[in-house]
Order: C-alpha cells, then structure tokens, then sequence
C-alpha cells in the first residue's frame, strides 16, 4: 500500500518529516510510519525549551502493540509540542501532517534541513 | 551450507492464508504460524467485536482427541482437572503442569461422548501437550489413545453479540440451547463441525472446529451473513486487547513453566479433591500447604503512560522492583492503560497503590479486581 508522500517537506530515513521556513521548523512522522505502527496510542513529547541533537530521540511513540523512539531530522531547540495528541494521539493516524504534528523547533543550521531528503527520495525510499 | 547451521523452517500456514492475504491482513509470525495480526487495525476490530461480532482464524491451534474406555480416568490423571465430572456434551478450562507444578499449557477439555474427549492447546504448546499426553495416557494405567488431528483441523471463532444471530441461520445446532462451556455436533453451512460456545474475548461467541479444507469456504459464507451484522475478520492483535480487558491469562505472559496455578489465581482450576494420583500433585500439595510465592493483579495506571510485559512494578519510593508486568496496552474499551502483573501477596489487595516503571519514569497505578471489562448482562 502506498501512503501519502507530501511535497516540499524534508524527510529522515527514520520516517519523521521536517517543514522549515528559516530557522523555524515543524516536526512529525510520516504517513508510512504511522501506518506501519498501526493504531497510536500514546505520544510522549519533550518539554518546551528542551535542547535537541540531530538524530537524537526527542521522544517515543506508541501503538497498540508496541514502542518506538522519535529521533531529531535537526539540531535545535523546542519552542512548542502538539497538545493535542495528549487526548487525541489517534490524530497522527488519521493526519499525520497536519493536525497530527508533533513538535515546533528552532533550528540551530538552517542549512541542515536541505542536507535531509526531498520528497521524491523519500518516495523511492519507501517504495520498497 | 555448515552442518552446524540450524534449519529454519518456512511458516506453516492455515487454509485461510489466502482469505487473509484478500482482505489486506497485516501477516505476522506466530508460534510458527504465519497469522494475521489485524486487518483494518486492532482498535476497529476489538470494538467491532464488543459491539457487533469479529471472526477470527485460530487454526494454528491444536486439537487433540482422546478415545477409549478409561479416556475421563487417564486425561484425570495427565491434567489438573477432574474430566470424569464432565458431562457430555460440555468443556472446562483446564492446565497441564510438570511434576513441580509449573504450568505447561492452559486449555479446554471438551466432552464429546461418554469415552471421547477434544483437548485444545495453544498452538505454541500443542507439540508438547502432545507429546505430554502421548506419555501420560498410557502411565495412568487407564485405556486411552490420542489421535493429534491439529493439522487436520480448522478453527474460526465468531465473537460479539451479533455471534448468535449471525451463525444460527448457517447452522442446525440449536445455539439458543447451547450452553456456556457446552459443544454439540452439526452442520454449519452444510459442512460437518463441533460447534462450541467457548471463547477469548468476554463476550458471547461460538468456536467451529471443521475439516481442515472446509475453512474458506465457510469463513467467506460467514462474512457474507455477518455483513448486515457489522462482522469483520479479527486478528491476533486484537484478540489480545480483547482477553487481557477480559481479564484472561495469555501462556507466555502470565502462564509458564515456572509458574504455579495459585499464583495465577487459577487454584480453583486445580481439583485436588479429585480421585487417584495426577501428574504434579505431591509439588501442588505442598505448594497448596505454604501458599503462593507471588500473587497476578490488574492494574490501572493513574497518570500518562503505558505499562508493557516486563516493565518493573516498584512499591511506592522504593528503588528495587518488587514486581513485574505480564501484559499491558491501552484497553480500547476504558480509555485508560491498564496491566496484569506479579506483584508480592501482600500487595495485592485492590486499592493497593504500585508504581510501574515506565522508561525513565514512575507511574501510579492502583490494583483493582479482574476482568477489567465484563458484558453487559
């Protein structure tokens, strides 16, 4: 089954999206892993203010069955995190780019977020 | 290829793998079985089956028939339970152990005539049940023999209030006089089938045991009686949510070797007042006299988290654990997570509060009495 790629966001090979403008970024997963997980749960999500390395797990996410790290596509900063998954985590199923977001950042290097993949790569990544 | 490399087998797959592969099942393996693990996802169908009817492929488990004259005497002797009080025609839940008393395997017992029984084990014990049985029978000393059918069976289960309705136009058997815990022979859709009402879910439902061939054709004839009964296939993701609301031990989890029936709250299943010698009845004897060394408790977590099999269970402000989780999810029907747990006997009094480690951090949770979840009545 083939899930939703969306154009002009950046992306990991560990299945987060990033959308930056700037120094500020959004945070959240794709629609391929949160298929892959299977119904969500329960999202654990850093404190506001908390200091992030790239690649390093900013937080867990969980399905029914099981756990799963999330891992940092930048260095940065959180200055906001998605409330709303603290009663509604089902929403990064059902819109895992938009109301399903899961964190705000500023980004130490902008220029880092063009090193992540585009789009295209993603969907070549994934096609499997 | 080394001589010393092990030879991995290739799954084994029910008749139903390409019904499964059809209705866009995510595949998993299980105790060596390829099996659907969920459909549209574990959510949709754990709520499809307490609120309309879910049908599950249980064909990976084993069955097992035990004939003969002294058949209620030997299976007497080989299991925990006291099959000469069966009647015919009904079940009970019952368990092998080891002769120190740990749990080998939970399973039903079904009486389907005065010298013939059908044991049923989990699929991943079903070869050692077997091979228990195949010693056992003849120590006891009664005439028994054992006919291992399991590859030559299918297994559908139809679970949810709608279970009744959707089967009884497909079927001769009288379900509305098929009791809980009762089995009777008929057809069901023409086909030739033991019709049980026993299940692993909390609600009312009924498990066929037909000919191995006769599964697609008679799973894609429920699916189409079930459809204005809102009945979807159910997989074992599902099935887990759905027994651990129940409050219903999973061998793996709360069962093993190295595990007695009391700890598990399972010591009424143990009949020792039963006649004659059974297999671990000097070590449960004994255990019986001390008391259990650990107690299993439902729990319900009191902040954010959710608790998994192995996490720690901590007395409040204390560094060791003092316990562990067995299972643990989010229930679907609560809302809330909730766990089983061995925890030490002294703790486990509902309204006892524990602390679960969950990852970095403590969460409270209260014991409260199992199930978690029971039908409406």
């Amino acid at each position: 089954m083939t899930t939703e790629v969306r154009d002009g966001l950046r992306y990991t090979r560990d299945h987060e999206w990033l959308r930056a403008e700037g120094d500020e970024g959004v945070i959240g997963i794709t629609a391929f892993a949160a298929d892959e997980l299977g119904d969500i749960v329960f999202v654990e999500l850093p404190a506001v203010g908390r200091k992030l390395e790239k690649a390093g797990s900013f937080g867990v996410i969980e399905s029914v069955k099981t756990a799963s790290d999330l891992y940092a596509p930048v260095a940065g900063e959180v200055t906001a995190v998605n409330e709303a998954l603290n009663a509604s985590p089902e929403l990064v199923n059902s819109d895992p780019y938009g109301d399903g977001w899961m964190i705000r950042v500023r980004i130490d290097d902008p220029a880092s977020a063009a090193a992540l993949l585009d789009a295209d790569a993603y969907r070549e990544l994934t096609a499997g | 290829m080394s001589e010393t490399e092990a030879r991995v087998e290739a799954p084994k797959r029910t008749a139903l793998h390409a019904a499964h592969q059809r209705a866009g099942a995510r595949l998993i393996d299980f105790a060596g079985w390829e099996m659907p693990v969920q459909y549209t996802g574990i959510m949709d169908e754990h709520r499809a089956v307490r609120s309309s009817a879910g049908m599950f492929d249980l064909s990976h488990m084993g069955e097992l028939w035990v004939d003969g004259p002294g058949a209620a005497e030997a299976l007497a002797y080989a299991l925990v339970t006291d099959p000469t009080k069966l009647a015919v025609g009904r079940a009970h839940y019952s368990m092998i152990v080891t002769e120190d008393g740990g749990i080998i395997d939970d399973l039903i017992v079904y009486r389907t005539g005065e010298q013939r029984f059908l044991v049923v084990p989990n699929a991943s014990n079903a070869p050692a049940v077997a091979a228990a049985l195949r010693e056992r029978l003849p120590a006891s000393g009664y005439a028994a023999t054992l006919d291992d059918a399991s590859m030559r069976t299918s297994l559908i289960a139809v679970q949810g209030p709608n279970a009744r309705a959707i089967l009884q136009p497909l079927t001769d058997v009288q379900l509305g006089s098929l009791k809980y815990y009762a089995i009777a022979h008929g057809t069901v859709d023409g086909t030739d089938a033991w019709v049980a009402r026993t299940g692993y879910t909390g609600e009312d439902g009924f498990e066929l045991f037909v000919e191995w061939d006769a599964a697609p054709r008679l799973w894609d004839r429920l699916l189409e009686a079930g459809a204005s009964h809102g009945l979807v296939p159910a997989g074992l993701g599902a099935r887990d949510t759905l027994r651990l609301e129940a409050g219903m031990a999973l061998y793996g989890n709360e069962l093993d070797r190295h595990t007695r029936p009391a700890e598990a709250g399972l010591a009424r299943v143990v009949k020792l007042e039963k006649a004659g010698d059974f297999v671990g009845r000097a070590a449960l004897e004994a255990a019986a006299a001390v008391g259990p060394r650990k107690a299993l408790v439902g729990l319900e977590l009191r902040d954010r988290g959710i608790a998994r099999h192995g996490y720690p269970v901590h007395l409040p402000g204390h560094a060791d654990a003092a316990g562990i989780v067995t299972s643990g999810t989010l229930s679907p029907t609560l809302g809330i997570a909730i766990a089983m747990a061995y925890v030490p006997v002294d703790q486990a009094a509902p309204g006892t509060m524990l602390d679960i480690g969950v990852r970095a951090t403590r969460v409270p949770a209260e014991v409260v009495p199992l199930p978690f979840y029971k039908r409406p009545s």
